[in-house]
């Protein structure tokens, strides 16, 4: 199978790779997958407490380089909006932006899994209530 | 200077060399004759060509030449072999013994002849990869009338025990067949002192074309027969109709008698260079050799590397070097391989492997740059891994409850 330019670019120059003190109060972290599954992605966003816009955003995935792209490129994605637009974030838009063919979906699905369980992790620790989101068939 | 890429998936094919190409020419277009044609000069050639094909092919493992069913390839003769005993030896019994790392050409064979009424007993494997003799022993029924146990395994290279695997089938009043397509041309195989009584193999596994194999059947001690799979012309003693490739066999036959001729030098460089490849992969953290290090064959390493996945490692280095994974992301299964999961290894160590596999034509260079790219790819990629972060920080992968999907 040939990965698109976007996915090799992303693999081979991976943005934000890294991790943020998941025990501060204003990041949130999110850890999807399982190993069994050849994929885990571990996301971390830093929320800005006032705003509540994400000023940084952090990753490190083990898994295929669709699974590393899709995660690098929800982190860009994530830097800069607010928390409430970055629930919105749906894995097809990843999808498009990348180019993953059928077999490679799950990897996008699993990086929205990411975002709304840090986005979760973050508001459970802020005294939130946690959002419900629609269970997916992966 | 280094020519790019790098072949090192010898198990899946290997390239023709051009000794055999030479060879097979003058049988496309000069001697095209058709083999079973009695008549005329055309079809004499041709049935010369395939009868010296089949003394090469014979001498290779030792066989009388009248044992060699030229077939298109080791799946046709896997199916041949065991659906074709199933048939033949009915009123005997009904009982089929194979193991859970065969190739499934084989298992997929025994799976649709259950569906017919087969009872089929599929053995597991030590963590080594090998056959449990007592297992099979007791595994034996009156009713057995097959042992099918390759000779090698594809994807990590073990070579089973099949000398005493063939003698415990016989003590049984069992046939013993074996899948030889990764150990002909490679190792020495003797059907008479192996005790193998049906074997299938292929030409593009040893630098031959593709299209062409062979299954060998006993003919003397005991005389074995296999019901043919194909209605035809009667080709083959009965056994497998159809107008004989005569290009593709004789190109066979020469791959045979140079891997005959050039086995012990191959298998000196090559084994050095694979033991060089895997003495300095083997130095990197958490990286595990998969299959019995002693019982292998002299060109193939499996190794995995925990905390990162097979192919996303890859992807590190696919455009230089050619090789493969037992990762899900490789097959469109999205499980990972069965062969490594039957040793075993946990899903996460399955994922992680990858499979060299050395040929005739590959050097030094190409070793020393793989183990400069998977060692910078592996190092590179943990960096990214959390998981790689969470073994460094002590924490007990195991013990997590990960969401399974």
């Amino acid at each position: 199978m040939a990965y698109s330019d976007k996915v090799i670019d992303h693999y081979s120059n991976p943005k934000n790779v890294g991790t943020l003190d998941k025990a501060s109060k204003s990041v949130g972290t999110g850890l999807v997958g399982a190993p069994e599954c050849g994929d885990v992605m571990r996301l971390q966003i830093q929320v800005d407490d006032a705003t509540g816009i994400i000023t940084d955003a952090k990753f490190k995935t083990f898994g295929c380089g669709s699974a590393i792209a899709s995660s690098s490129l929800a982190t860009e994605w994530l830097k800069g909006k607010s928390v409430d637009e970055a629930v919105k974030i749906d894995n097809m838009d990843l999808v498009e932006e990348l180019n993953l063919p059928p077999v490679k979906i799950h990897c996008s699905v699993l990086a929205e899994d990411a975002i709304k369980s840090a986005i979760n992790d973050y508001r459970k620790k802020n005294g939130l209530e946690e959002l419900v989101f629609e269970e997916r068939i992966h | 200077m280094l020519k790019l890429p790098i072949y090192l998936d010898h198990n899946a094919t290997t390239p023709m060399d051009p000794r055999v190409l030479e060879a097979m020419i003058p049988y496309f277009t000069e001697s095209f004759g058709n083999a079973a044609s009695r008549n005329h000069s055309f079809g004499w050639q041709a049935e010369e060509a395939v009868d010296y094909a089949r003394e090469q092919v014979a001498k290779l493992i030792g066989a009388d030449p009248k044992e060699i069913i030229f077939t298109s390839g080791a799946t046709e003769g896997d199916n041949l072999a065991i659906k074709g005993v199933y048939e033949m030896y009915a009123s005997k019994g009904n009982h089929i013994i194979t193991c859970t790392t065969e190739h499934k050409a084989v298992l997929d064979t025994c799976k649709h002849l259950e569906k017919l009424g087969a009872e089929v007993t599929y053995l597991e494997v030590q963590p080594d990869g090998l056959v449990d003799l007592k297992v099979l022993e007791a595994a034996m029924r009156p009713t057995t009338i097959l042992v099918a146990i390759m000779y090698a395994n594809n994807e990590i290279g073990v070579v089973q025990p099949v000398k005493e695997i063939s003698a415990i089938a016989k003590k049984h009043g069992a046939l013993f067949f074996t899948d030889g397509v990764q150990a002909v041309g490679k190792i020495p195989v003797d059907v008479n002192a192996d005790g193998i009584d049906i074997m299938a193999f292929t030409a593009h596994k040893m630098y031959g074309p593709k299209g062409v194999g062979a299954l060998y059947v006993r003919r003397k001690n005991p005389r074995v027969k296999v019901t043919a799979q194909m209605d035809g012309g009667g080709h083959e003693r009965g056994m497998r109709s159809g107008t004989l490739n005569v290009p593709g066999i004789v190109g066979f036959g020469k791959a045979c008698e140079i891997a005959r001729t050039d086995m012990a030098a191959d298998t000196e460089r090559i084994s050095k260079l694979r033991d060089k490849l895997e003495n300095a992969l083997k130095q990197i953290d958490e990286s595990y050799v998969n299959g019995n290090p002693a019982h292998r064959l002299p060109h193939v390493s499996n190794i995995s590397f925990k905390y990162v996945e097979g192919e996303g490692l890859m992807m590190g280095f696919n455009k230089d070097i050619a090789l493969s994974s037992g990762s899900a992301c490789t097959s469109a299964s999205l499980e990972p391989s069965y062969v490594l999961k039957a040793l075993g290894l946990g899903d996460d160590l399955a994922h992680s492997s990858l499979r060299f596999g050395l040929g005739r034509y590959t050097t030094e260079e190409q070793i020393d740059f793989t183990i400069k790219a998977v060692t910078d790819t592996v190092l590179k990629l943990r960096e990214m891994s959390p998981l790689w972060e969470m073994f460094k920080e002590g924490v007990d992968i195991d013990a997590i409850q990960w969401a399974h999907h």
